[in-house]
């Protein structure tokens, strides 16, 4: 089981949120040629270790924010809306 | 080349227990050259097979099985043994079904019982759009020669007489897509087979050696690697080897690997779990799968029932058990099975699943030369092992994409040209 700290509505089990992903800087849509977009897209860096990645509380506020979660042990630091 | 390994046989068997001799060991533990024609990562069933493959078929005996653990240790003894070919696109249906092909005479190919049954196999359908999802993929499966077809909630009665087919559970079976060329086979048997089959033909299988580093040289990113770049060899922790071509035959660490070269995949891993009960007595006669209820099931000749459910939402390297993994799929089997609720659960386990954002696999060359791709296999790798080996061997023998992976290139991400496999593996999406 990992918990999750939401902002809001504090310690939850992972199952109540959405795992979004990695966080991956988002190129500007207007300038990015099709293949930095699809990199965008699809390309994922999935570390062994520190990742810094969006989560969504699904089934509390609703609300998506950030943390660091190291993929070898699921143990999670930091915390900040976005 | 040395000898033939001996041939398994009833005589055999018979001589071996009269004179109390011991077998020869199925394959060596050769000393590590310091070079070789081909340098394979992954001493699973798709990195073996491409070697027995490369061997058997083209004559390259000069490879190199590189795995950090031991042989069949990772994802190839970890899966629910399930082959089928009933796919939903027309490049999947093909390629799987080559698989299937090659695991019905696998058993004499590679003299060793691999113990397929051809058993038949169920997708439970329990509303609407599944059953016409159901209906597309018979449709497809018929027009490339596949058995396949739907069935009604009578006739699945009568393929598996354990499940629930009344209208009065919370997900009532509308019907399935009945598939009988579809069986279950023993993963392990299947590896030791290539491993065999391979060492027989010279192929070095060396374990217990981790992969550092692969040399790359003049390519574009940094420390010349990435797009445009050559494979020179790989650095391992038993010393460096010079190869030509480097195959990346992982799964779980598919991505660590393929960094070292500087090819960046579209893949994020995840767990997942899978448990086997206490054996009884056989009573499921065909393998059972249901979509909506996360789970598949089938039953051992041990009697076992070895159950699957989907992947783990959250992308982890850590393959620890979960009890609310336990708790679902208990619930969702006794929804198909009321009647096995005295049984108890023998153990549970979990391996890494490389997910691939259209559920294909990503084969084939890439952008550094020499560098080629076997992974993202999700959780179809098994199914697929004899034919991604059998088409990989030929795509390294000939320096040309064979034509059944062709769809599967790493370029279709950068292309756009998606493969969206949603008959993968029938759990989840």
């Amino acid at each position: 089981m990992i918990i999750v700290p939401c902002p809001n509505c504090g310690p939850r089990n992972s199952g109540d949120l959405r795992n979004c992903g990695e966080n991956i800087p988002r190129p500007d849509p207007s300038t990015a040629s099709l293949v930095e977009w699809r990199e965008y897209l699809y390309m994922r860096e999935n570390p062994a270790g520190w990742v810094s990645e969006t989560w969504y509380c699904r089934g509390g506020c609703r609300r998506y924010f950030t943390i660091q979660r190291n993929t070898m042990t699921n143990e999670i630091r930091g915390q900040e809306a976005s | 080349m040395g000898k033939r390994p001996p041939k398994y046989s009833a005589a055999a068997l018979i001589k071996h227990g009269l004179t109390r001799g011991d077998w020869p060991r199925m394959w060596r533990r050769p000393e590590m050259r310091d070079s070789y024609d081909v340098v394979i990562i992954g001493a699973g069933l798709h990195g073996l097979a491409t070697a027995y493959y490369l061997a058997e078929n083209h004559g390259i005996t000069n490879v190199a099985v590189i795995d950090k653990g031991y042989v069949g240790g990772g994802g190839s003894g970890r899966n629910t043994a399930i082959v089928r070919s009933n796919y939903l696109t027309p490049e999947g249906v093909a390629f799987y079904d080559r698989s299937l092909s090659l695991y019905k005479t696998m058993a004499n190919d590679l003299n060793l019982n691999v113990m397929f049954s051809e058993r038949g196999h169920l997708t439970l359908a329990h509303t609407d759009s599944a059953l016409r999802t159901m209906h597309w993929r018979a449709e497809v499966n018929k027009l490339q020669g596949i058995d396949s077809s739907v069935i009604d909630p009578q006739e699945v009665k009568k393929q598996a007489p354990s499940l629930d087919v009344s209208e009065n559970t919370r997900y009532p079976i509308l019907g399935a897509l009945h598939h009988p060329p579809g069986g279950i086979v023993r993963h392990d048997a299947v590896v030791w087979g290539y491993a065999r089959g391979a060492d027989h033909h010279g192929v070095h299988i060396i374990q217990e050696t981790e992969v550092l580093d692969i040399n790359v040289e003049g390519g574009s990113g940094p420390g010349g690697k990435g797009a445009g770049g050559k494979v020179t060899g790989v650095r391992t922790s038993r010393g460096d080897i010079s190869a030509p071509i480097v195959v990346n035959c992982t799964a779980g660490w598919a991505s660590l690997i393929s960094n070292m070269a500087g090819v960046p995949l579209p893949i994020t891993t995840h767990p997942l779990q899978a448990a086997v009960t206490e054996p009884c007595k056989v009573f499921l006669p065909t393998v059972v799968v249901s979509g909506s209820l996360h789970v598949y099931v089938s039953q051992t000749d041990r009697g076992e029932l070895v159950f699957g459910a989907s992947v783990d939402p959250v992308g982890t390297y850590r393959v620890n058990g979960t009890l609310e993994f336990t708790e679902e799929l208990a619930g969702h089997v006794l929804e198909l099975m009321p009647g096995i609720s005295k049984m108890r659960l023998l153990r549970q386990w979990s391996g890494l699943c490389d997910m691939t954002p259209d559920y294909s696999p990503v084969m084939g060359f890439t952008p550094v030369e020499g560098y080629l791709l076997d992974v993202g296999w999700g959780t179809y790798g098994f199914k697929a092992g004899p034919v991604a080996g059998e088409t990989l061997a030929e795509t390294i023998a000939t320096g040309r994409t064979a034509d059944l992976i062709s769809p599967f290139g790493i370029e279709r991400f950068t292309h756009g040209d998606l493969v969206g496999e949603k008959g993968a593996a029938a759990v989840g999406h």
